[in-house]
């Protein structure tokens, strides 16, 4: 087993000022952890622990500004959790060119350099934890989410290679695969298409916040050093 | 030290670096002859990363300037250079030129 970092731990997570990365700061926050967060607004959490960073994850000089900060203030990194991401839900018929550049930016190279950078700095304690963020949107082919699950497609198979390729460095990469959890990102899904798709599930209610930091608990424990390229799908999809 | 020198460093500590991580057998001797990749290098591949790495961040540390060693130019050099610690201390010299960084 590697050698794990002393706690407090040192955490980035993405998307960090609503919604799922909002809670995931509170609760790693809750457990004396340092964490710093990052999205394109300023954030309102007041904690000493937290750092926020105003950035497009997609922003590669932004995103190196971050870590090179993170690296000056913290020394090292020991978590990452690549929550940001946006959705936009529409027929391909109607849907552009640039909202779909935008969900790939986002969803894809955002992920991409987060984990680039993360390694690079993850790689000199011998230790890291890399947990991205796939959707069920994915094997569940959904409709008028084209885009959307073939972005979170490219975060599945990305995650799966980067395993293999920051495994000697002693990092894992895995990837959790929500349901629908109600944040803004499902806003615009109408009622019944979430029926739908929630009947799809093995379990069959929407997600909650618990379920994602249950499973972002379990991919960074220093006992899952043997965990790695794995897609852990929510509600048994 | 003239900026040839302080990139002849830079790269020297890059592999000090490496060599902490590298068993005692396996070690790259610090000199501009020393075969890092083919078929007398004794280096695996991630240990080839590992020493670029290195070396960026060794560059960025000695000029402030940050450079990406590994990209499309490199790979299409008729002369790989990542054959040895003197073709790579040349073509790190080389992208400082292209950035501004002067090192020659």
């Amino acid at each position: 087993m590697e050698q794990a970092p002393p706690n407090p731990r040192v955490f980035l997570i993405t998307g960090s000022r609503k919604g799922i990365g909002a809670y995931l700061v509170n609760h790693y926050l809750a457990q004396g952890h340092q964490v710093v967060g990052c999205s394109r607004k300023e954030s309102e959490q007041k904690s000493p622990n937290y750092r926020h960073f105003c950035l497009d994850v997609s922003d590669e000089d932004a995103v190196k500004q971050m870590f090179a900060a993170i690296s000056d203030s913290y020394g090292r990194l020991d978590v990452l959790v690549n929550n940001a991401g946006i959705a936009s839900m529409n027929h391909l018929l109607l849907s552009s060119a640039q909202t779909a550049r935008e969900i790939i930016e986002t969803n894809f190279m955002g992920t991409f350099l987060m984990c680039r950078e993360a390694a690079r700095l993850m790689r000199k304690g011998h230790f890291g934890r890399i947990i991205n963020f796939a959707s069920v949107a994915t094997p569940l082919k959904l409709e008028g989410e084209a885009i959307y699950a073939a972005s979170k497609a490219a975060v599945l198979s990305f995650t799966q290679i980067a395993a293999r390729e920051f495994a000697d460095f002693g990092i894992t990469v895995n990837a959790v695969a929500p349901t629908p959890i109600e944040t803004d990102l499902i806003r615009s899904v109408p009622r019944e298409k979430l029926d739908q798709l929630v009947s799809r599930q093995a379990v069959k209610r929407l997600g909650e916040m618990r379920d994602v930091a249950n499973v972002t608990d379990f991919f960074i424990r220093p006992e899952s050093d043997f965990i790695t390229g794995q897609v852990l799908f929510l509600g048994g999809v | 030290m003239s900026n040839q020198e302080r990139v002849e460093t830079a790269v020297y500590k890059a592999v000090d670096e490496l060599n902490k991580q590298l068993p005692k057998g396996s070690h790259v001797e610090k000199s501009l002859d020393a075969v890092l990749y083919g078929k007398s290098g004794k280096l695996e591949s991630i240990d080839v990363v590992t020493l670029i790495m290195e070396v960026e961040d060794q560059i960025k540390a000695e000029f402030g300037t940050a450079i990406t060693i590994a990209d499309d130019k490199a790979m299409s050099q008729e002369n790989s250079p990542f054959s040895t610690l003197g073709t790579l201390t040349k073509y790190v010299a080389e992208l400082l030129n292209e950035n501004g960084a002067s090192p020659a």
